[in-house]
């Protein structure tokens, strides 16, 4: 029976971040930009408190099937709402040492948490289209915050012109899925995908997967993400590698799985040619890379490419794994980025990659911690990445994926490289020139070491916690 | 001649294909690239529309309303990176939007 107070009391986490966005827009419009610090702490509080509502709050389906509270979405929105906030504690720093200290900055991370735990809760095509554009809307605009930046006004328009173009594409396979199978209810396209998928379906659904793989910035589909990477502030990428890639993979998961598991042969090959073309991509596009963002936006390509593969393996193992993997890779992530964040010289972030030479002599904790991620997003054991990689190529494995999982493995070696090569730099290539590296903002520091010190060796003991967590996540997904 | 079905999908069909080459072809003007976004759009609801017609079903209108308003939302994001852009550059040729390369 539709009952409106408990719909809301399923939806409660995105009802409390929608109604608190709007108050701290309103604090933010009175108090001026004077506010900036004040409205960044409450949204830090709002995010965590949005996290802990939809953790203790009910599981089921509201709305008539649009809105899914089941233990992925769960899963899902408390690993985005806390990346999306440890964006906003980055960010205000930065964006108060580099002078544009604007109370929107965090209200606009809100907002796209908002439509972010929209995507990850959708049961339906309206509520996923609503979500989706509520956090790339915002997005858009971050992209761009630093407004009197030639990059990034650039970078903001590119993302603008083809986000909007794969929204094109997303919603036209919906509306393909829409006419064909009857509903635009996943429950009710599975029904109807099971006795025929016929051609109309299918094209449509391919058009789906091409708009979902622009999102996650998987190739083909990635020419926006290095232009992004480089051309957007730092902490806003910190941003775009993290919460928006964990809630895209979620619901190309739901609405794949939920939507047309039966018709499982056919998505798979398009998630695995995709991901095959991640890897090849992702491994030798890093290889010329000079800035550090860039290369980053290659390293997300190819880590993308894995995290697909998860999904493609159709089962509740491949999705466990991948959530394993976007968790371990949204640490490694969140730690890469504040450490660059934390490294400047006279007062000028460190762009490119020959800044990083001799920085065991500036800054040897920093040099270690970067050491670290860079070996756990590289795949080394007994890092947190590898233990990401070896669960997704498992999955894989055991879905009878195995050539695709080799193929993976290959480019995790060329992407190697790359790795290998910052700390090379780091570690034997004496200092570009004499000057030392700005004290590091207190904030950005500890994040970065908190993450270096989660993917090496907390994460032994995290992954007896993630471990069972997603499996719980991931239950009741796949064929078998 | 009956109007059906198939003639709304495939006016709608030639729509989307004219959007999405009018992004990728055109080198002139992001504007055009703005106009071509709502063309991909509009051509979307008029399949949504045709469909819910078509199965007698009210989702699909309703899916048309959000996106009307989705699309008003985005041109008017759209206009005010625009806005940015032009500030920063004094120029929105789409040619000029190359400092990055790629």
């Amino acid at each position: 029976m539709p009952d409106l107070s408990s719909a809301l009391h399923l939806a409660a986490s995105e009802v409390t971040l929608a109604v608190g966005a709007l108050v701290l827009l309103m604090v933010g419009a009175f108090i001026g930009d004077k506010s900036a610090r004040l409205v960044s702490i409450l949204s830090v509080l709002l995010l965590i408190a949005a996290s802990v509502i939809a953790i203790v709050g009910p599981w089921g389906v509201a709305f008539n099937g649009a809105y899914v509270a089941d233990p992925l979405a769960i899963y899902a929105k408390s690993l985005i709402y806390l990346s999306a906030a440890v964006a906003v504690v980055l960010g205000d720093g930065w964006m108060k040492r580099t002078r544009i200290a604007k109370f929107e900055y965090p209200v606009l991370i809100v907002l796209a948490s908002v439509g972010m735990g929209m995507m990850a809760s959708s049961g339906d095509l309206i509520s996923m289209y609503v979500g989706i554009e509520l956090h790339s809307l915002a997005l858009y605009v971050l992209a761009a915050f630093h407004r009197n930046d030639v990059k990034a006004s650039e970078a903001g328009l590119k993302y603008f012109v083809l986000g909007a173009l794969s929204s094109g594409l997303l919603l036209y396979g919906s509306s393909l899925i829409y006419g064909f199978a009857g509903s635009m209810r996943f429950e009710d396209i599975a029904a109807f995908a099971q006795d025929n998928p016929g051609p109309g379906l299918v094209f449509g659904l391919v058009f789906l997967i091409c708009g979902l793989a622009f999102k996650v910035s998987a190739a083909p589909f990635h020419m926006w993400t290095p232009d992004v990477y480089e051309g957007a502030p730092t902490p806003v990428v910190a941003l775009f590698a993290t919460a928006p890639k964990v809630a895209a993979m979620v619901l190309i998961a739901r609405a794949l799985e939920h939507g047309f598991g039966d018709a499982h042969a056919q998505w798979s090959q398009v998630l695995i040619a995709i991901s095959l073309i991640s890897f090849v991509v992702g491994a030798f596009g890093g290889l010329a890379q000079k800035d550090i963002q860039r290369l980053l936006a290659y390293s997300s390509i190819a880590n993308i490419g894995y995290a697909l593969l998860g999904i493609a393996a159709g089962t509740a193992e491949g999705l466990q794994a991948m959530l394993m993997f976007m968790t371990l890779y949204v640490i490694d992530q969140l730690g890469f980025f504040a450490i660059l964040l934390s490294l400047s010289k006279s007062g000028r972030p460190i762009r490119r990659i020959a800044d990083l030479a001799g920085l065991k002599k500036d800054r040897p904790l920093t040099a270690v911690a970067l050491t670290v991620l860079s070996l756990s997003v590289l795949g080394m054991p007994p890092f947190s990445g590898f233990w990401g990689k070896y669960y997704v190529f498992g999955a894989a494995a055991d879905a009878g994926l195995w050539p695709v999982a080799a193929a993976g493995l290959v480019a995790s070696v060329v992407a190697a490289f790359y790795y290998l090569r910052i700390l090379k730099l780091m570690w034997f290539d004496p200092p570009l020139d004499d000057i030392a590296t700005d004290a590091a903002p207190v904030e950005a520091k500890w994040i970065g070491w908190a993450c270096a010190a989660f993917a090496f060796p907390l994460v032994i003991v995290g992954l007896t916690w993630l471990e069972p967590l997603t499996k719980v996540a991931s239950a009741g997904f796949g064929n078998g | 001649m009956d109007i059906g079905l198939t003639h709304y999908l495939t006016v709608a069909a030639i729509l989307f294909t004219i959007g999405v080459f009018g992004i990728f072809v055109n080198r002139k003007n992001v504007i055009i690239i703005l106009m071509s976004i709502e063309l991909i759009l509009l051509a979307v609801n008029i399949n949504f529309v045709a469909f819910s017609t078509y199965l007698n079903d009210i989702s699909g209108q309703i899916m048309a309303m959000f996106v009307l308003t989705v699309a008003a939302a985005e041109a008017a994001v759209g206009l005010a990176i625009l806005v940015t852009f032009f500030r920063n550059r004094g120029d929105i040729a789409v040619d000029d939007a190359s400092v990055m390369k790629g």
